[in-house]
């Protein structure tokens, strides 16, 4: 972390979703691993090795990374988030900016009770900045208090 | 011309059926005729007459039939919050717009329609994906009198019904700009196409059998010259020559002469007002085009030039604009004009061009130095496998030619492009080649974003990119402090005003 100034970390769960969402694509690669191995003769591992090198680091080291990695701030009346292990972006769009929210909750997103916080700009970049990773409370608290915000800012 | 909102559902102009026959026809007319030479070809043209000529009728009288049918079922009415249009012969529609949603309306006439006096008026909502609404075809008073309507309900003035309401007319305009033919023609000679060029050279050597002479034969050229001149064929390498001259110099006389015709029929008798709605532009020989741009609604300037037209002097303004100007967000405001020409329209936007105390930076070297490096480096894995497979010689010439012109490249881009920041407005200039300014108010951006690859992250430079509503905005390889001061600044300046109020200019009125 480089700018982690005052950041808001998400909440832990996105971790253990992060983790399953990554152990369905590692079961499809090792159902694939295998399939391989049996088609292919030769030393029996072949593919087996590096494909769980592969499903392991995607269990425990991205989930633990793309968290780490990802942060944000309401501060000043302004989103800030900070995502992207490769490819850092720092995304700040201030309240005023805001045309309409989302909060968004996939299947396994509501199984851990977390949701996406999707907010909206006339921007042609950037068009939508999304959030993911908040406790579904926390995510629509913060839908209401941008909400407030905008409707304070045109009153 | 009474009655500014009665609700009664109105037609379009009868002639609308008028115009929808006339192309009609002419779109029936080639299908007809392609039919006619094949029966023709026949040869029994007596019978086949017989039998053909009821069915072409049955199918134009039934195509006439239902453009009679749209039309007399197509209504729409003005009320006092919306414009409503009900449609559909068998299966109705009625679609209701708020004129607060209204961001624009166009006027646009085509050629057959504009021998009618008829206008398309155009309600663009600028909801993404086009127009949302548009009648076809009104008189053009009528046309005038909906946007006027429709400005004036936009702006919060309701007027009540009252008769006595001010006539379109009497709307002062002061002009900004104006083309004369000789400008527009000028204009023309600069917009050489090189695709049509190309196009054209294709075709030539395509349907070279058509022609009565091969244009890439030197040889049939000779003979072809062989005739009025005798000597030139005596001449042998200068006849050819002088073939191959005639032959590119026909190419791109081609290519002149199309830039010329396109450029008179889009921008002839260009006009740019000022009226109290904002910058109109009229322009066009066969299809005139009419359209207002709201000043507060410009979120940004973009002053253009080309390689040749630098030199000369010649400019374009481009305003970048929230409601869509038939698919793009560009607005050409001044297509070909001298900077000192651009200058009072850039004043009446409420935007300033880069004055001389700008201070401009350039990118951070180390960023061109290691595009650089990036570049040259897939160039020398390209030619290691090209050395693979034994060329030697090609692999030499891809390390020093391509490594040379991304070196230069990098270097002029580094050169050339520049940014700047000042108490209103944030400047981008690029290109080398043909050089592009972009100036954008702090006060009108919808985001700001820092964006750091790898390799960015290592040497500390850094992208900005802006959210720009109907375009796009960037600052690549600046410094990461830099990036950061500048992120703050136009999010100090972001958060002075909410959207709305730059949207709707003077929204604060009721």
């Amino acid at each position: 972390m480089d700018d982690a100034d005052d950041l808001t970390q998400l909440d832990p769960a996105y971790k253990s979703m992060l983790r399953l969402q990554l152990a369905i694509a590692a079961l499809v690669l090792l159902v694939a691993a295998t399939i391989a191995e049996v088609a292919i003769p030769g030393w029996t591992g072949a593919v087996w090795i590096p494909a769980l090198c592969v499903a392991a680091y995607a269990l425990i080291r991205v989930p633990l990374r793309r968290y780490h990695a990802t942060g944000f701030s309401l501060a000043d009346e302004r989103l800030r988030v900070v995502r992207g292990i490769f490819f850092r972006t720092d995304t700040v769009v201030p309240f005023g900016r805001v045309q309409h929210i989302d909060v968004g909750q996939g299947p396994l997103e509501r199984a851990f009770g977390i949701a996406t916080l999707t907010v909206h700009t006339a921007g042609t970049h950037n068009a939508s900045v999304s959030l993911p990773g908040l406790r579904h409370e926390d995510a629509t608290a913060m839908r209401e208090n941008i909400r407030a915000a905008i409707r304070r800012d045109t009153r | 011309m009474s009655g500014n909102t009665d609700d009664t559902p109105r037609r379009t102009d009868p002639r609308t059926f008028a115009v929808r026959a006339v192309s009609l026809l002419s779109q029936l007319v080639i299908p007809i005729m392609i039919g006619g030479f094949a029966i023709l070809d026949e040869g029994e043209f007596d019978d086949m007459i017989l039998f053909f000529l009821p069915l072409v009728l049955a199918v134009v009288g039934a195509n006439i039939l239902f453009a009679y049918l749209r039309w007399s079922r197509l209504t729409y009415s003005v009320g006092e919050a919306d414009i409503r249009v009900d449609s559909g012969v068998l299966s109705r529609a009625a679609r209701s717009v708020p004129y607060e949603r209204i961001q624009d309306v166009s006027l646009e006439q085509k050629l057959v329609p504009r021998l009618f006096g008829l206008v398309e008026v155009k309600f663009e909502t600028g909801a993404g994906g086009g127009d949302d609404l548009a009648l076809a075809y009104l008189p053009e008073s009528e046309g005038e009198r909906l946007r006027e309507l429709v400005r004036t309900r936009r702006e919060g003035a309701v007027l009540e019904q009252s008769d006595d309401e001010v006539p379109a007319s009497t709307e002062e305009s002061r002009l900004l700009f104006a083309m004369s033919p000789r400008r527009v023609v000028t204009f023309g000679l600069f917009e050489f196409s090189l695709a049509v060029v190309a196009v054209v050279g294709g075709f030539a050597s395509q349907i070279d059998f058509l022609l009565p002479f091969e244009i890439w034969d030197w040889r049939a050229w000779r003979e072809q010259l062989a005739g009025p001149g005798q000597w030139l064929a005596g001449l042998g390498f200068l006849a050819q020559v002088i073939g191959g001259l005639f032959a590119v110099g026909s190419l791109l006389l081609v290519g002149v002469v199309t830039g010329v015709i396109r450029t008179v029929m889009r921008e002839w008798d260009f006009r740019l007002e000022r009226t109290d709605k904002g910058l109109r532009r009229r322009r066009g020989l066969v299809t005139r085009t009419d359209l207002v741009m709201p000043v507060h609604r410009v979120q940004a300037l973009r002053v253009r030039t080309g390689f040749v037209r630098r030199l000369f002097g010649w400019h374009a303004l481009k305003l970048v604009s929230l409601a869509g100007d038939s698919g793009s967000a560009n607005h050409e405001a001044v297509p070909f004009a001298q900077m000192q020409e651009i200058a009072p329209v850039v004043a009446e936007t409420g935007f300033s061009l880069p004055g001389h105390t700008l201070d401009w930076h350039r990118a951070m070297p180390t960023y061109r130095i290691d595009n650089f490096l990036v570049g040259f480096a897939i160039t020398l894995v390209t030619s290691a496998v090209v050395l693979a497979l034994g060329r030697f010689d090609v692999a030499l010439l891809l390390v020093f030619i391509g490594g040379g012109w991304m070196a230069l490249q990098e270097y002029l881009a580094w050169r050339w492009g520049r940014h700047a920041i000042d108490a209103g407005q944030l400047y981008t200039r690029r290109g080398w080649f043909a050089p592009d300014v972009a100036i954008a108010s702090r006060g009108k951006l919808q985001s700001v974003e820092i964006v750091r690859n790898p390799l960015a992250r290592m040497r500390g430079y850094a992208d900005l990119r802006f959210g720009l509503a109907g375009g796009r905005l960037r600052i690549r390889g600046l410094p990461l402090v830099e990036a950061r001061q500048i992120r703050d600044a136009v999010l100090d300046s972001m958060t002075e005003q909410d959207f709305s109020e730059i949207v709707e200019g003077q929204t604060v009125r009721a």
